[in-house]
């Protein structure tokens, strides 16, 4: 059970990181929703819904998108469901409920670098950044490698350009969280492959995106990719499944995905 | 903390505590039909509408809903038993325990979407669980309501 003893809906992103800083307790929320699973003590919530954040903007080059747009509006989006191959949208759907995506925010959802995420396996594996209040701006792959602590997520950037790509995912039902998910997508002749739900925080798995990138599509080669990719990603056991059948199932999902771009 | 709230049409302010979440808030000022079921954002019996959307009342701070419009079944209690006689007729009812929440997104549904496929039908109910009635005679009682193949 989470407890709040404070809660500040704050003028600017200033405000925000002083409070931030003021206290360790004190935390940035974003829909609120994961926060009631844990048992996290926070003296001051710091609200961002005044902020205005809540905007998916679309340019020649890129898709902006506010920390606060929820994923239920990233889902139907007609920026994300027209570019990408709709990959984006389709690693969404598969949450939960409409409900639940019509509360969890992307910043928190991206902030948080949860390992279980969908949404940020399909955001590594385009060309993805993350701004933010401190650190400026830096690529979701580093972003995810060191995150950026005490600092605010203001919004998600995603290059456009992507020729095709792919997401995949595998879950025990419908709604629950995924076994594993993977991600495809081809860009100026080369293919990034990301992996995510191991149950670790997603990542490139860079020998086999190079190895593809540089090898002619075909099944043979698409076949080695996949292995090369389950060979090099690490993998965990929880209560959903095995390392070892995660692992074997990384190769059946990326050789799907492969197929597809 | 007060909340002022537009709940069914009805102007409400509310005490709550920074950390209560809007379905204990709601049933505190006697709104029952809000069921507290799974209480970890899975099974959708919690549901309404903020805002217009549907959302886990479960999984919602009640301070969000600060200034915003709540409705929660009591304030559709036309349309839900129009909805209600579709389930009926198709045997699509049984405890009933999870039908306020279920109702509340079948509506949202209905607005949000114009003849839906089976498949945007089923996704949009996947965060509605029901351990009675194995979700066929749902199906086909919503198929019909939407007028829907």
């Amino acid at each position: 059970m989470i407890s709040i003893r404070e809660y500040e809906l704050v003028d600017s992103l200033e405000q925000a990181h002083e409070i931030l800083l003021k206290n360790r307790f004190n935390t940035i929320i974003g829909g609120g929703a994961f926060l009631r699973l844990g048992s996290k003590k926070i003296n001051k919530a710091i609200d961002l819904s005044k902020l205005k954040l809540d905007y998916i903007e679309e340019d020649e080059h890129e898709i902006r998108i506010g920390a606060m747009v929820t994923l239920r509006q990233l889902e139907t989006s007609s920026a994300l469901l027209e570019n990408f191959s709709g990959a984006v949208a389709e690693s969404l759907k598969h949450i939960v409920g409409v409900q639940l995506r019509n509360i969890v925010t992307v910043g928190a959802t991206v902030y948080s670098r949860y390992g279980f995420s969908d949404p940020i396996t399909a955001l590594l594996a385009l060309e993805t950044y993350v701004d933010l209040y401190k650190g400026g701006r830096m690529s979701l792959d580093e972003f995810l490698e060191n995150g950026s602590p005490r600092d605010i997520l203001t919004q998600i950037v995603i290059k456009k350009g992507v020729d095709k790509a792919s997401f995949k995912m595998l879950r025990n039902s419908a709604g629950d969280y995924a076994i594993l998910n993977v991600c495809a997508a081809a860009k100026d002749g080369s293919i990034r492959i990301a992996a995510g739900a191991r149950p670790a925080r997603a990542k490139i798995a860079k020998a086999a995106s190079e190895f593809i990138s540089a090898s002619e599509l075909s099944e043979e080669n698409i076949d080695r990719a996949a292995q090369m990719a389950a060979e090099e990603l690490d993998f965990g056991s929880n209560m959903r499944a095995s390392a070892d059948y995660r692992r074997q199932m990384c190769r059946v999902l990326v050789k799907r995905a492969l197929m597809e771009v | 903390m007060d909340i002022n709230v537009k709940i069914n049409g009805k102007n409400m302010t509310f005490e709550i505590d920074a950390d209560d979440y809007l379905s204990e808030t709601l049933r505190k000022y006697g709104y029952m039909s809000i069921r507290k079921g799974c209480d970890t954002s899975s099974c959708g019996l919690c549901t309404v509408w903020l805002g217009g959307k549907p959302v886990l009342s479960c999984s919602t701070l009640s301070v969000r809903a600060n200034g915003a419009e709540i409705t929660t079944i009591e304030g559709v209690q036309k349309e839900a038993e129009e909805f209600a006689s579709f389930l009926v007729a198709e045997g699509a009812e049984q405890c009933g325990f999870c039908s306020p929440g279920f109702i509340m997104t079948v509506l949202a549904m209905k607005r949000e979407l114009s003849n839906p496929s089976e498949a945007e039908i089923k996704n949009y109910l996947n965060g509605n669980l029901c351990r009675c009635t194995g979700y066929m005679g749902q199906l086909r009682a919503l198929k019909k309501y939407m007028g829907v193949e």
